[in-house]
This record gives C-alpha cells, sequence and structure tokens, in this order.
C-alpha cells in the first residue's frame, strides 16, 4: 500500500507542470466562464425564463458539451498522457527496476488517471454552482437564488464520472500497451464517434458499449416516476453505469495481468 | 558470489539473444562485461533486474533468487540502462527529488549526489536541454542516489566526452575501493574495461567466452609493443641480436609481445643507442574481434 502512496505522489510530482494535469483545471473553468459570458451578456433573454428552466440551460451548455464528445475525448486524453509521460522518457524500465510492486506502479498510475478525471468532473459542478451564484448575485434580475439544484448537479457529474471509467480503463491498456498517439487515439476516437451516433439514435444496446457511456447517462439520468413532484431526481444507477463499471473493473484487472507478463522492453 | 546464473537463456521470437549465461560476480569487484553491440549484454541486464522474464535459467543476487526475493533484492540496486531514463520537462533536481521520493531516500542525498556529477550549477535547467553527457551523469546520479550495495550500468561512458570517461572511471574506483560495493559494467571497449574491471565476462552472440579476473584475461589478450622507427629491418635485426621475439614487421612498424613497462624503456634505449631514429613505442592492445578470435581458439 506504502508503494501504492508513493507511486500516485511521484504520479502528481511528474505530471503537475504538464498539461494534462492543468487541463482538469482550465477545461472547466473555461466552460464555465464561457456559459457565465452568455448569461451575464444576455441575461435579457433569460428574465422570463423559470428559475428551475434558468438553472437547467445554464447547466446544459457544460453538460450538453461533456456528455456528447468532450467527456469521452477527454478521459482519451488522459489516458494517453499519463503512459506518454513514460513512453517519452523511455521510464518504464526504470520503474520497473524500482524496489516497488509491478501492482503499485500499474495501480498508481490507473488511479491517477480516474482522478484527473474525477477532478475535472468535480471541477465542472463546482463551476457550474459557482457562476449560477455568482450571476444571481451580479444579476438578481435572473431568478437563480429562486431555485437550487446543488445535489442534482452533484449526482449528475458523478454519474457522468463513472460512465466515463469503462472507456478509461480501455484506453488506459490501449496507451500502457502502445507507445506512440495515432493508435490508442485513432481507436478511442472512431470508438467514440460510433457511440455518440448509436447513443443519439436510442439503438437499443447503446447500454453495453462503453464510449457511449457518457451520452447514454445523461439521457437516462431523469428519473420517470408517477408522482409529479416539482423536484428533478436524478438516477445514478442506472443500466448503463453498471456496464461502465464492469468493463472498468474486467479491464483493470486483465491490464494488471499483461502488465504482471509483459516484458520490458 | 553478489551474483550468480546458471543456465540462464533469453530468446526474442526465435532468435536466441542470449544462450546459458552463468556468471558469477564477486563481492566488491568491478566486473567488467564486455562484448560487441548485440552481443545481449542489455538483455542479460534486463533479466538481471527482473525486466524480462528468463526462458531457463536462474538468477541469485545476494544469495537469493530473484523472482522470489524481487523487492528485497531491487532495493539494494542502483542501475542504468542504455539511454538514462530522464524525464525531459522535470529539472535534473526534480529527476532526482521524484526518484527520492520513490525510495523514500532524504532529500539531502539529492544535492550530494547533483554535487557527485557535477550537475548542481545546471540543477534547475530542464533535464530536456542537457547535453548527452549532462544526462549520462544525471542517470549516474539516479542509480547511486539510494546508496545501493550494487550498481548496474549499461555502458555508462556513453556520449562523454574524455574527461568524463575518467571521472566516471574513478568514481567507480572509489565506490570499490572505499565503500566495498560492487560494480557490474557493461562495454564493447576493452581498453574502457582492462583500466577499471577486476574481472571480466566476455559474450559474443549470446555466449560466455571468457569470464574471469584481469590477470587471467591479460594472458589470453598478450598486449604488444608496437615500434615506429625509420628501419624497421635493421632494428627488428638488432632486437633479434638481443633475444627479443619480432611477432610482425612491416616497413613502418614492427611488434614485439609486451611483458613490463621496463622493456619498453629497454627497447627504447637500445634502439636509440644503436643510431636508429624511433618515431613512437607503445604498448597495444588487441582489438575485441582478434581476442575473440583468440579466445575461440584456445578453447
Amino acid at each position: 500500500m506504502k508503494g501504492f502512496l508513493l507511486s500516485f505522489q511521484s504520479e502528481f510530482y511528474k505530471t503537475r507542470k504538464t498539461l494534462s494535469f492543468w487541463c482538469a483545471i482550465i477545461l472547466p473553468l473555461f466552460i464555465g466562464l464561457l456559459a457565465f459570458a452568455i448569461f451575464y451578456t444576455k441575461s435579457e433573454k433569460f428574465i422570463m425564463v423559470q428559475p428551475m428552466m434558468l438553472w437547467i440551460q445554464f447547466a446544459m451548455i457544460s453538460l450538453g458539451i461533456m456528455g456528447t464528445l468532450l467527456l469521452p475525448m477527454y478521459t482519451i486524453f488522459i489516458a494517453y498522457s499519463v503512459n506518454s509521460v513514460e513512453h517519452k522518457a523511455d521510464t518504464w524500465k526504470t520503474l520497473f527496476s524500482l524496489p516497488l510492486s509491478r501492482w503499485s506502479v500499474y495501480g498508481a498510475k490507473f488511479f491517477y488517471a480516474v482522478f484527473l478525471v474525477f477532478l475535472c468532473l468535480a471541477l465542472f459542478a463546482l463551476f457550474t454552482i459557482g457562476f449560477g451564484n455568482l450571476l444571481s448575485i451580479l444579476k438578481p434580475e435572473l431568478k437563480f437564488n429562486n431555485y437550487h439544484m446543488e445535489q442534482q448537479l452533484l449526482q449528475i457529474y458523478f454519474k457522468l464520472f463513472l460512465s466515463s471509467l469503462g472507456i478509461l480503463a480501455i484506453q488506459f491498456l490501449l496507451s500502457l500497451l502502445w507507445a506512440d498517439f495515432l493508435k490508442p487515439m485513432g481507436i478511442g476516437f472512431v470508438a467514440t464517434i460510433t457511440g455518440v451516433i448509436a447513443a443519439s439514435k436510442n439503438w437499443e444496446y447503446t447500454y453495453a458499449f462503453p464510449y457511449a457511456h457518457p451520452m447514454a447517462a445523461l439521457s437516462s439520468m431523469i428519473k420517470h416516476n408517477n408522482d409529479q413532484t416539482k423536484d428533478l431526481q436524478i438516477d445514478i444507477f442506472t443500466k448503463d453505469v453498471f456496464v461502465s463499471l464492469g468493463v472498468a473493473i474486467v479491464v483493470f484487472i486483465a491490464g494488471y495481468f499483461i502488465v504482471l507478463k509483459k516484458s520490458v522492453k | 558470489m553478489v551474483i550468480r546464473t546458471e543456465g540462464l537463456s533469453f530468446s526474442f521470437d526465435k532468435h536466441q539473444v542470449v544462450k546459458s549465461l552463468s556468471l558469477q560476480v564477486p563481492a566488491g569487484s568491478i566486473y567488467g562485461f564486455l562484448g560487441p553491440n548485440g552481443a545481449g549484454k542489455t538483455t542479460t541486464i534486463k533479466m538481471l533486474l527482473n525486466l524480462l522474464k528468463t526462458d531457463q535459467g536462474s538468477i541469485h543476487i545476494f544469495g537469493q533468487e530473484l523472482q522470489s526475493n524481487r523487492i528485497n533484492i531491487l532495493s539494494q540496486i542502483g542501475s542504468l540502462i542504455e539511454q538514462p531514463a530522464i524525464y525531459h520537462h522535470l529539472t535534473g533536481k526534480e529527476n532526482l527529488l521524484n526518484r527520492a521520493m520513490l525510495l523514500q531516500v532524504n532529500e539531502n542525498r539529492v544535492d550530494k549526489m547533483l554535487k557527485l556529477v557535477q550537475l548542481t550549477n545546471a540543477a534547475h535547467k530542464k533535464a530536456g536541454q542537457y547535453s548527452l553527457g549532462m544526462k549520462q551523469r544525471l542517470g549516474i546520479a539516479l542509480a547511486l542516489l539510494s546508496d545501493p550495495k550494487l550498481l548496474i550500468l549499461d555502458e555508462p561512458t556513453n556520449g562523454l566526452d574524455p574527461n568524463g570517461i575518467i571521472e566516471i572511471r574513478e568514481l567507480m574506483i572509489r565506490l570499490v575501493q572505499e565503500q566495498g560495493k560492487t560494480v557490474f559494467i557493461s562495454s564493447h571497449l576493452l581498453a574502457e574495461i582492462e583500466k577499471m574491471a577486476t574481472h571480466v565476462g566476455i559474450i559474443n552472440q549470446g555466449e560466455l567466452l571468457f569470464q574471469g579476473s584481469v590477470k587471467d584475461l591479460e594472458n589470453i589478450s598478450q598486449p604488444q609493443v608496437q615500434i615506429e622507427a625509420d628501419n624497421t629491418v635493421d632494428a627488428a635485426n638488432l632486437l633479434k641480436r638481443h633475444d627479443f621475439v619480432v611477432n610482425n614487421i612491416n616497413h613502418e612498424r614492427l611488434y614485439i609481445p609486451f611483458t613490463s613497462k621496463q622493456q619498453i624503456g629497454e627497447i627504447n634505449s637500445l634502439l636509440v643507442q644503436n643510431g636508429i631514429t624511433v618515431f613512437g613505442i607503445n604498448k597495444q592492445q588487441k582489438d575485441l574481434e582478434k581476442l575473440f578470435l583468440d579466445i575461440t581458439k584456445s578453447n
């Protein structure tokens, strides 16, 4: 366990000055600011909107982009970049000749990638809530303060996070095995496009295809219950999320055995 | 024995790269692992570090079996394999700090190592901007960081200038003599290994051709004295009259088996006193290829 924590700490130390780390912060900040700017400059367009719909429209700017293309691509990029640090510097051989178990090195790297995706999505939720509240102060005519959906936003982003883990595990393994950029990115990109098409056409087996999960997660998030209460209820653990988690666990464990058996060239 | 392998073999696909290797590296030695490029040196080193899974044979390091005592053994080894593995986006010091974190080594060691390999002034420069020699020195600093009992270095003087090579050589000798460490160092240059090694193993096409102390090697390698003179025929006749054996002669040079430095001095004064102008006189090593031929013949 100590080896795992040391390796995790080292992953942070190595990437703290790289784009892959800062991307997790800049991406939500940038899109959050964009949404803020739209509502701030065009506030007159939103004055008549109901508070709940106002929040939904505001949140959907980030959610829409993330759910369709950005989250899968970001996940693919993170999986690539945490591994490419070692490919580029030719450091796998050194990492695996240190007195650390192979599990620590592999596990720490994978969970660091998970952490980066989590960080990015957590910041998306926080920036959405933060900028929404900032708008309610700067533009009181918009009724942001008459409705609260902090809990739902956190739940939605948590669901998105879970739905991205399947892609992350697959892409992580591909990027670990292949040193070049094009193979894992190419496969990931084609699979993402396929996923987006499958999810947007409501293909009945969308839930089984990891690259369609972020989009499927959004379309399955609203709980449809018969009592028409006003509040939105978020359904986190839908079929697609379970499949995503299952894929992540299976691929992660399979990857460990591949690393264990693999010769380091 | 610090390293002991028996019947070690390895194949890439169907091509056998290492054939039934039995290495014996005694404690407190500088073991020169000599062989031309592609002989299987790096492959052997990677097996010693458990990076490649051995097809056949066993590896014992510090008397323990490698596979089942991997972490314990690796914690006492510092290594440098091929080009030094360095994160180019981090500074030299950050590279060392990162490793210190992983090995739980006190940060004081980092500054000490920078000083040792003379990178203190370049400590805050991105390692990507280092010259080849600086990278190599940083790689050596990384290998030495945890103060390991055994150093495994794969061609550590690659890319170093003559000064750098001498520094590394002196450092290795110091580490062994003063701190009782064991150094396993690979090279394709016989002359370089002879200058520091106490023991030598010679590998060619995956097979160990020779293993023993440097003295044993000298008996086989038989260095020669090369003499360049104005009249090589007269010189050869003169030397023959004084009971020297002349191995080889051409218009410009003649060769005599080397026995000692004194002998070179004697030859020189003998020639000069008899009116022969000597342009050059020096000890000459056989190159690796000739040595291989001799070893194969003597086997």
